[in-house]
C-alpha cells in the first residue's frame, strides 16, 4: 500500500462570514517529500487557503485530509501536529518569553515528556542553525534569526508539512539566502506561499498558480515562470532582468 | 545578557548572583508579601512604633546590601510612593484631636502619627518591592506568580505584557517618526487632534496583532493553558533564606509588643 499524500485538497470552497467568497473549488494534492510553491497575487486566496491546512477555518464545501487524516473537530490537535504554519511575521510567531521555551511550546501542547521535549527543541534549532540561543529573547534576534526560530516552532513538532507564508519578505539578501540553504536542507515534505518567484523556483520544483479562489496552473516551477502570458495574466512577474533559463 | 529578557520593561532588573538572586522567584514574593504584612501590622500610635519602624529599615536595608543593590536604585524605586507622600503630609493638617505647635503651624497630633505611620508603611514595603524587582527577571517573577496559583489569565497577560511592550514600542515610534517628517508638531492643545486618532489606531494595530498571535497559538496546538515547563522542588533551606526577612521584622514587632 502507498502513503496517503501529505496534503490533499478537494473541491475545496469558502465564504467569509461577510458574504466575500475567498475560495471556489480549490483541488490540491501534494506527495510526501514535495516541495511546492503557491503564487498568487494578493487578495487571490493564499491565505485562506493556508487557513484551512490545520482547521483555523472550516470548509464551505468540500474537504481537506492530511496525511490521510479528514481535517475535521475529533482530529484538530493531531492534525496541527501535522500541518506547521509559519506565518509572515516572525513577532507574531514568537510570543513566548525566550527562544527556547516559544519551541518547546508546541510539544507542551502535545503533552510530550520533558526529556522528549527538550531533545526536540535542540534537534529544531540545530537545523534552523540557532543553536545555543534558547535563552534569548525573541526581541534580541536579527529579522533573519527570528524567522528561522519560527520555522524552528513548527519543525520541533515534526510536521508532516510544513507550510511558509511569504518566506522570504523583509529579509536582507543575506538572511534570504541563509534562509533558503536551511529549508533546502529539511527533510520535509514543503507548501511555500510567495510572490518572490525567483525564491519558489531556487526551493520548489513544483509551483500551483492560484488566483480568483481557483487553481489555475499547476506545473514545474521552471515552465511556469517561461510563460509570461500566464504569470501577466495573474499579475505575477519575475525581477527586471531574471531570466529563468539561464539559472 | 539576563538583564535584557524583557526588553524596556527589564530595565528595573539588576543581572547579580548574590543568595537573594539566585532564590527561586515564588518564595520572594511569599516574603515580600510576609515583610510587608508585618510591617502594617506595627502599631502607628504605640509609643516604641518608631524603634520598630527603624528596626524594619535595618532588616530590609540589609537585604538590599547582601543583594548589591545600591542606595540610588532603592531611591529610585521609591519614586512610586510619591502620591502617597502627599497624602500624608496632609493628614496633621486635617486630622481631628488634640493639635501641637510645630515651626508656628498647628498640627494634629494623632494626624502626624498616622502620616508618619502611612510613609513608613509605605517606604518599607516599597523598598522590599523594589529588592524583589531588582533581582528578578521578569519572566522569574511570572513563573514565581504561577507557582503562587495566580491565575492562569492574568499570567498570560502580564507575560504578553512582557513580551511585547518593544514590538508597541516600535510601532509607537515608527508612528511618531512619521508624523514628525511630515512636519508635525507636538506639545499643543491642538496636536490632540492629531494624538487622539493615532492613539486609536494603535489600539486596532495591537489588537489584529492579537488575532495574529492567537491564530499562531492555535496553529501549534494551544488550548486555553500556557503550558509551563517542569518546575524544581524547593528544599527547606530555600524556603528559611526566603523567610529571614519577614521573620527578622517579626521578632521586631514582637519585641515592641512584649517590652514596649
Amino acid at each position: 500500500m502507498t502513503a496517503p499524500p501529505s496534503l490533499l485538497v478537494e473541491d475545496l470552497a469558502y465564504a467569509y462570514p461577510d458574504g466575500h467568497q475567498a475560495l471556489y473549488g480549490v483541488d490540491l494534492r501534494i506527495e510526501r517529500g514535495e516541495r511546492v510553491a503557491l503564487l498568487g497575487p494578493n487578495g487571490a486566496g493564499k491565505t485562506t487557503l493556508v487557513l484551512h491546512l490545520n482547521g483555523i477555518l472550516r470548509a464551505g464545501r468540500g474537504r481537506v485530509t492530511v496525511g490521510g487524516l479528514p481535517v475535521d473537530k475529533p482530529a484538530l490537535q493531531e492534525i496541527r501536529r501535522r500541518v506547521g504554519i509559519v506565518f509572515q511575521d516572525p513577532d507574531d510567531q514568537l510570543f513566548m518569553p525566550t527562544v527556547g521555551e516559544d519551541v518547546a511550546f508546541g510539544p507542551r501542547n502535545l503533552g510530550l515528556p520533558e526529556a522528549e521535549i527538550a531533545a526536540r527543541v535542540a534537534e529544531a534549532l540545530e537545523q534552523v542553525g540557532m543553536s545555543g540561543y534558547e535563552n534569548r529573547p525573541p526581541h534580541h534576534l536579527s529579522f533573519g534569526q527570528r524567522r528561522r526560530v519560527a520555522v524552528a516552532t513548527v519543525l520541533s513538532m515534526h510536521p508532516e508539512i510544513l507550510v511558509l507564508d511569504e518566506p522570504s519578505s523583509n529579509l536582507d539578501p543575506a538572511g534570504r539566502r541563509e534562509l533558503a540553504e536551511v529549508l533546502q536542507a529539511l527533510p520535509v515534505t514543503l507548501l511555500m506561499v510567495t510572490h518572490d518567484l525567483p525564491y519558489a523556483l531556487q526551493l520548489c520544483p513544483r509551483s500551483v498558480i492560484l488566483d480568483e479562489g481557483v487553481v489555475v496552473a499547476d506545473g514545474a516551477t521552471r515552465e511556469l515562470l517561461a510563460n509570461p502570458d500566464l504569470l501577466s495574466r495573474h499579475r505575477l512577474e519575475l525581477p527586471y532582468g531574471f531570466d529563468v533559463s539561464r539559472t | 545578557m539576563g538583564a535584557a529578557h524583557g526588553g524596556a520593561l527589564a530595565a528595573r532588573y539588576l543581572a547579580g548572583t548574590s543568595p537573594v538572586h539566585r532564590l527561586e522567584p515564588h518564595l520572594k514574593v511569599v516574603s515580600v508579601l510576609a515583610f510587608a504584612l508585618v510591617v502594617v501590622a506595627t502599631p502607628v500610635h504605640a509609643p516604641w512604633a518608631p524603634l520598630a519602624y527603624a528596626g524594619h529599615l535595618v532588616a530590609v536595608l540589609s537585604v538590599a546590601a547582601i543583594a548589591g543593590v545600591d542606595p540610588g536604585r532603592l531611591v529610585r524605586g521609591l519614586v512610586v510612593e510619591i502620591p502617597f507622600v502627599g497624602f500624608a503630609l496632609l493628614m496633621p493638617f486635617v486630622a481631628p484631636g488634640p493639635r501641637v505647635e510645630v515651626l508656628g503651624l498647628s498640627l494634629s497630633q494623632s494626624g502626624l502619627a498616622a502620616g508618619g505611620g502611612l510613609l513608613a508603611k509605605a517606604t518599607l514595603s516599597v523598598l522590599a518591592a523594589t529588592i524583589l524587582a531588582a533581582t528578578t527577571e521578569p519572566r522569574e517573577l511570572l513563573r514565581g506568580l504561577e507557582r503562587l496559583r495566580l491565575p492562569q489569565v492574568l499570567v498570560q497577560i502580564l507575560m504578553f505584557m512582557i513580551r511585547y511592550a518593544d514590538v508597541v514600542g516600535g510601532e509607537l515610534h515608527r508612528m511618531r517618526v512619521a508624523r514628525e517628517s511630515r512636519g508635525f508638531r507636538g506639545g499643543r492643545v491642538s496636536a490632540l487632534r492629531v494624538l487622539g486618532p493615532a492613539t486609536g489606531s494603535l489600539f486596532v494595530r495591537c489588537f489584529e496583532r492579537g488575532e495574529r498571535v492567537h491564530l499562531a497559538m492555535l496553529s501549534r496546538g494551544y488550548t486555553g493553558r500556557l503550558p509551563a515547563g517542569p518546575a524544581a522542588a524547593v528544599g527547606g533551606r530555600s524556603w528559611a533564606v526566603a523567610l529571614a526577612l519577614p521573620a527578622v521584622a517579626g521578632v521586631v514587632l514582637l519585641s515592641g509588643f512584649v517590652l514596649g
